[in-house]
């Protein structure tokens, strides 16, 4: 009859979180060998893997090689299964084309890509289970296999979305409210020096709104940054570990 | 913060799509009671002392419902003695899916703070969160998850007062949920013992809604109505194009006939006839049903029959014989329409109905019968100790079911209203009737007005033209005293004239989203009752601050023209203003000024300019093709100690009537191409479509019984036809071709311009049209002053306005309010007629046939404006011989024929045989051999 009610009197949303709180966000690093970095990323039901290779020569045409820095290339593709209705196409469609572009613009802004003029960075990320924040999770997975490679960056690249539902900002969506109506937010930042790599919308929303939604996705970003920063840590203190054996 | 989330996968399965969807668990969710200390609750809901005195419980006690509980006793549920419920988040989801109007009202009741209702989201707490068993139903996985969470609350505050005398009672009316209950060591009562526990308020028993498994059945086991398919069946059957969903229209007229409306588009049938009991099958006025269509040949054609489900007795009584008088004869299949029988009911549409008691014939009896006063309502059997005092009483009372053995539905009181007949409960009844808002404002409201003294700042005349110095008036009718428009002209040095009309800038004081924003509109309109009226905005604006009276300075909202002679505009100019009205006149006043010569202020000269100038506009839009309509208004004197109407009049209209219309029709056309032009997705516009062509059959008949030709293919040719339409010696004629003329008209209705490409303004002629000029009493115009003036950067834009779906809900909102205000002011008319002619006694008066039926023609009494039917048949006396021909439509009584617009002489006289329905009665005097012959 009615539709969902994405936010209750009492202050819950569907899956009970509150408007402000994230859902649960585990990571691990170096989960494949043969690349030079990767990394797997859980967002509550949102999965994501992500694998980088380079900086390397600059493969196929010489053409497309910068002079004055590295040139990044991202692949965003789906897996078959993630969506609960099988997809048939895992990547090369409108939607991944864009996505891949975001994600490219994303960590140009974050690699310090004039360390490695002429060169090339792939970064490859597939969403394994969809669930609302694909583009989020994968900043995030990404931003942790750079770490891995030991690409520097000025900075992680955290990214969260945000939604607005009865005038109150709603903090890191599923899916079920992403396609619940109203307006979702992408946000990706560097949290340190609070810069904004990538910010973006395409539903319409009230001016005056704007200002508290992307207050509320910068505040889910952070704390993004805050759990990624802890997975780094800890990767490092088991990888030192076994080094010093 | 929450540091510890539990993860728990919850799978719901919908057709072949498997959704995953994450379900924390939380600890941090507080019960809510005064008594915990453990539980962080900066604000507890639940109370430390819960008394409700129960025979059954004297220890303070908190209530826990079940969702069946919820659903059916909500009347009870919400009365001020129940207090501190706890709503568990389960049975809150379950009453949403499953009945909206109850779940506003216990939203209602939970956020009123007297009551100290509790949700408890236990569906997201640790604790109390449950996952549904194998082999285990939907339904019985929430019965268990209440008796969780009862549980929870039992123990928990068990530890908190030491095992002290605080304690959680379940209601449920489930026999197996209440056994089961009770093994878990739970305090357990069906809602009925409950309630009849309950020291010093017996009244409430009454409120109990009867249950349909109760023991002692309400009648015989005789089976009235087929079954109702279950909703499955429905669906499916509705997707392969059995069935047919739409909206149940029962007959006002006719008990035994109804239609539904589909709501379907692309559908070729968009109106289905029912006929007989069986084959309404207990759907009520408004309920959404499904139908099924019969074959071509079981089609019928709707009967003009006027009957009235009056049989006095309680008892099933046998229908067949009137259900035989429906049939008829069959007509020819031109006239014939699609007919079907329900077989189910989607969503019922019930609310409380107002009405009144008729008391069964057994003195001792408590089953009676309701009458409602919306005659489209079946009567409603309730349950009620207190009949006799009830007797002569408006009530109101709710539906509970309709089983299929019962002829009537069955219902239990709500709440009494007052005695019959009074002025007051007779207007309370007709507004609730007609859902209009009417409560005094709230302090929410009120908080929001300006502060008093109020004056205006120099702010205000920074950002607004100083118009003081013109020469503005308004004119209105007699004693009003909202005043939003004004206008003013004059000469300017180049020959031309300017011409203005401000209007009360009722947007200045109302900002966007507050309460009393809020409340203006939901209540969309002001509504006029014969000597009452109840407000959109509170008095202090809408009577003082913003009404544009004379020699105070208010703030307008201007609309400027600069016009030649021939009224064509060159220039137009919008502005936020400051004013000061010089003259309020009446549309008389004003008229005298204009035809007396000796006046020459200027005042008058302005009048004088406006006039000029309207008549030109309205020339020329009638040359467009503006239709002139007419329907019969009335104006009562009312006795200004009792209140009582003394004498009644139809309403003139004066040259100064149409001028001040004239005016506001161009501001509005002016403006509506303004914020179209500068909004073109979320301007709020007003159309009125063309109706289509069947609907003008009734008029060419009647011009056609007289020999004339009316032209509707377009709204210029029925102008032009409507005109010349004229019968000499019968200088009435032309009104009464109008009066039926405005009745085949559609609806004009308000629309967001980005939702709809059909701007058109079918009865004025324009292509564009919205409301600006009455910011007082419309809520739309509100809209519209705010859309105007982020236009001309006079304020800022708020999100709601430029959201074009919450405008639509506006609109629809504000289209169905008008519809009710409209409805409202004509049952109070009929109301007050009644008052008159109760003093009046019984008079003779001449009149003309506006319709002619089957049983009865309906003669209008130009005099009143008032309508009514003549009947020729009566249950008790053998009926004449009556023939009937369609075409004409004439209606042949023994020798005589009538046929529209015959002239024909009436005695009118009160018929207060039925208290509840007191009505007009007419008897036929010329023609006066019937009369004689009816009256052996």
């Amino acid at each position: 009859m009615a539709g969902l009610e994405l936010l209750s009197d009492q202050g819950y949303r569907l899956d009970g979180r509150k408007a402000s709180e994230l859902r649960k966000v585990q990571a691990r690093m170096s989960v494949f060998a043969q690349a030079d970095g990767s990394a797997y990323l859980e967002q509550g039901n949102t999965k994501a893997l992500a694998v980088v290779y380079g900086p390397h020569e600059t493969r196929g045409s010489r053409s497309k090689s910068l002079h004055d820095r590295a040139v990044i290339n991202c692949q965003y593709s789906m897996a078959t299964f993630s969506t609960a209705e099988r997809k048939r196409r895992p990547h090369g469609d409108r939607k991944s084309s864009e996505m891949s572009l975001h994600l490219k613009q994303t960590f140009e802004a974050a690699v310090l890509t004039e360390l490695y003029p002429r060169s090339q960075i792939d970064i490859y990320v597939k969403i394994l289970q969809a669930d609302g924040g694909n583009y989020s999770a994968c900043v995030n997975a990404a931003t942790l296999a750079l770490v891995d490679a030991g690409i520097p960056m000025r900075d992680y690249v955290c990214a969260c979305t945000a939604g607005f539902v009865e005038d109150t900002p709603l903090a890191d969506l599923c899916h079920a409210e992403e396609s619940g109506g109203g307006t979702a937010l992408a946000l990706a930042l560097l949290p340190r020096s609070g810069n904004i790599a990538l910010l973006q919308m395409d539903a319409r929303l009230h001016q005056d709104h704007l200002d508290a939604l992307i207050e509320a996705a910068m505040t889910a970003c952070k704390g993004v940054s805050k759990v990624l920063d802890g997975v780094v840590r800890q990767h490092l203190e088991e990888v030192s570990v076994l080094t010093r054996d | 913060m929450l540091k510890s989330k539990t993860f728990v996968k919850k799978t719901r399965s919908g057709g072949v799509l498997k959704i995953v969807r994450e379900h924390y668990l939380r600890d941090d969710i507080w019960c809510g009671s005064e008594v915990c200390k453990e539980c962080k609750d900066e604000a507890p809901v639940l109370q430390e002392h819960a008394c409700i005195e129960s025979d059954l419980c004297s220890y303070p006690h908190y209530l826990i419902p079940d969702t069946n509980v919820l659903l059916h006793q909500i009347d009870i549920l919400v009365d001020p003695l129940i207090r501190n419920v706890i709503i568990l988040q389960t049975v809150l989801q379950e009453v949403r899916h499953r009945s909206a109007p109850v779940y506003k009202r216990i939203k209602d009741a939970i956020h009123e703070k007297e009551k100290h209702f509790y949700t408890f989201t236990n569906e997201h707490h640790r604790e109390t969160f449950i996952e549904r068993e194998q082999g285990e139903s939907a339904n019985d996985r929430n019965d268990r998850a209440i008796r969780v969470a009862a549980k929870w609350y039992t123990d928990h505050l068990a530890k908190k007062t030491n095992g002290g005398s605080l304690k959680v009672v379940l209601l449920t009316d489930d026999r197996a949920n209440k056994e089961k209950a009770e093994q878990d060591g739970l305090i357990v009562y069906r809602c009925e013992e409950y309630i009849k526990s309950l020291i010093g308020n017996p009244e409430l028993m009454d409120r109990l809604a009867l249950q349909p498994d109760d023991q002692n059945e309400i009648t015989g086991s005789k089976l009235l109505f087929p079954e109702h398919l279950p909703l499955s069946r429905i669906q499916s059957g509705i997707k392969n194009g059995m069935f047919l969903q739409g909206t149940f229209h029962a007959n006002r007229d006719n008990y035994l006939e109804g239609k539904v409306f589909i709501n379907r588009e692309g559908e070729e049938i968009n109106e289905v006839l029912l006929q007989g009991l069986q084959n309404l099958n207990r759907a009520v006025h408004q309920d959404v049903v499904a139908v099924e269509l019969f074959p071509k040949e079981r089609w019928v054609a709707p009967s003009s029959v006027v009957l009235q489900d009056d049989s006095p007795n309680d008892e099933d009584a046998d229908e067949d014989e009137t259900e035989n008088n429906l049939k008829g004869v069959p007509s020819d299949s031109s006239v014939l329409k699609p007919t079907g029988r329900v077989v189910g009911v989607i969503k019922r549409n019930w609310r409380p109905f107002c009405g009144m008691l008729s008391q069964s014939m057994i003195k001792e009896a408590t089953r009676h019968l309701f009458t409602p006063a919306d005659r489209r309502i079946p009567r409603i059997r309730i349950e009620t100790r207190q009949a006799a005092n009830l007797v002569g009483q408006r009530i109101m009372v709710a539906i509970d079911g309709w089983p299929k053995n019962s002829r009537y539905p069955n219902g239990h009181f709500v709440k009494n209203l007052g005695s019959a007949g009074d002025k007051e409960t007779e207007t309370e009844v007709l507004l609730l009737e007609h859902d209009v808002p009417h409560q005094p404002f709230s302090q929410a409201v009120l908080s929001f007005l300006p502060q008093m003294p109020w004056s205006i700042t120099e702010e205000d005349l920074k950002v607004r033209a100083d118009l003081r110095h013109l020469c503005v008036c308004s004119v209105d009718p007699p004693g009003c005293t909202d005043i939003d428009d004004t206008l003013h002209c004059r000469e300017l040095e180049n020959g031309n004239l300017e011409v203005g009309v401000h209007i009360a800038d009722v947007s200045h004081f109302i900002r966007p989203g507050n309460a009393l924003d809020q409340e203006a509109a939901s209540r969309g309109t002001t509504v006029y009752l014969c000597g009452k009226r109840i407000d959109m905005v509170p008095e202090l604006l809408s009577s003082n601050l913003c009404s544009l009276r004379s020699n105070v300075e208010r703030l307008a909202f201007s609309c400027i023209w600069e016009m030649n002679h021939n009224a064509e505009i060159i220039k137009a100019h919008f502005t936020k203003s400051i004013i000061n009205s010089k003259a309020s006149l009446t549309y008389a006043e004003a008229q005298m000024r204009i035809d007396d010569t000796t006046m020459n202020d200027d005042i008058t000269k302005s009048l004088r300019g406006l006039n000029r100038l309207a008549k030109i506009l309205k020339s020329r839009r009638i040359a467009k093709g503006a239709l002139t309509l007419s329907s019969p208004e009335v104006r009562f004197h009312i006795d200004s100690e009792t209140h009582d109407p003394i004498d009644m009049q139809s309403k003139e209209l004066k040259e100064t009537n149409s001028m001040v219309e004239e005016f506001m029709l161009l501001a509005n056309i002016s403006v509506a191409q303004k914020i179209y032009d500068e909004f073109s997705e979320c301007a709020l516009l007003r159309k009125h479509p063309s109706p289509p062509p069947s609907n003008y059959d009734i008029l060419i008949k009647a011009a056609k019984s007289r020999d004339l030709n009316i032209l509707t293919d377009s709204a210029k040719a029925l102008a032009d036809s409507l005109n010349n339409a004229t019968v000499e010696n019968f200088p009435y004629f032309n009104t009464l071709l109008r009066i039926l003329a405005t009745r085949c008209m559609m609806q004009a209705v308000y629309f967001c311009s980005g939702m709809d490409s059909d701007f058109h303004h079918y009865g004025l002629a324009s292509p564009i049209y919205t409301h600006f000029t009455s910011p007082i009493r419309r809520y739309a115009d509100i809209i519209v002053h705010r859309l105007l003036a982020v236009a001309i950067n006079a304020d800022s834009t708020y999100p709601d306005l430029m959201d074009k779906h919450k405008q639509t809900a506006l609109c629809n909102n504000l289209n169905y309010r008008h519809k009710m205000a409209q409805y409202a002011q004509r049952a109070s008319v009929a109301f007050h007629t009644q008052l008159f002619f109760k003093n009046k006694g019984i008079i003779n008066e001449e009149g003309f046939i506006l319709f002619v039926r089957k049983n009865a023609i309906i003669i209008l009494i130009p005099k009143f404006g008032l309508e009514g039917a003549v009947f020729f048949d009566h249950k008790d006396r053998p009926s004449p011989r009556l023939s009937f021909d369609s075409e004409g439509p004439t209606l042949k009584v023994e020798e005589h024929t009538f046929r529209m617009f015959d002239k024909v002489k009436v005695t009118i006289s009160l018929d207060a045989s039925n208290i509840q329905h007191q009505r007009i009665r007419m008897a036929l005097v010329e023609p006066g051999f019937i009369t004689q012959q009816l009256g052996k």
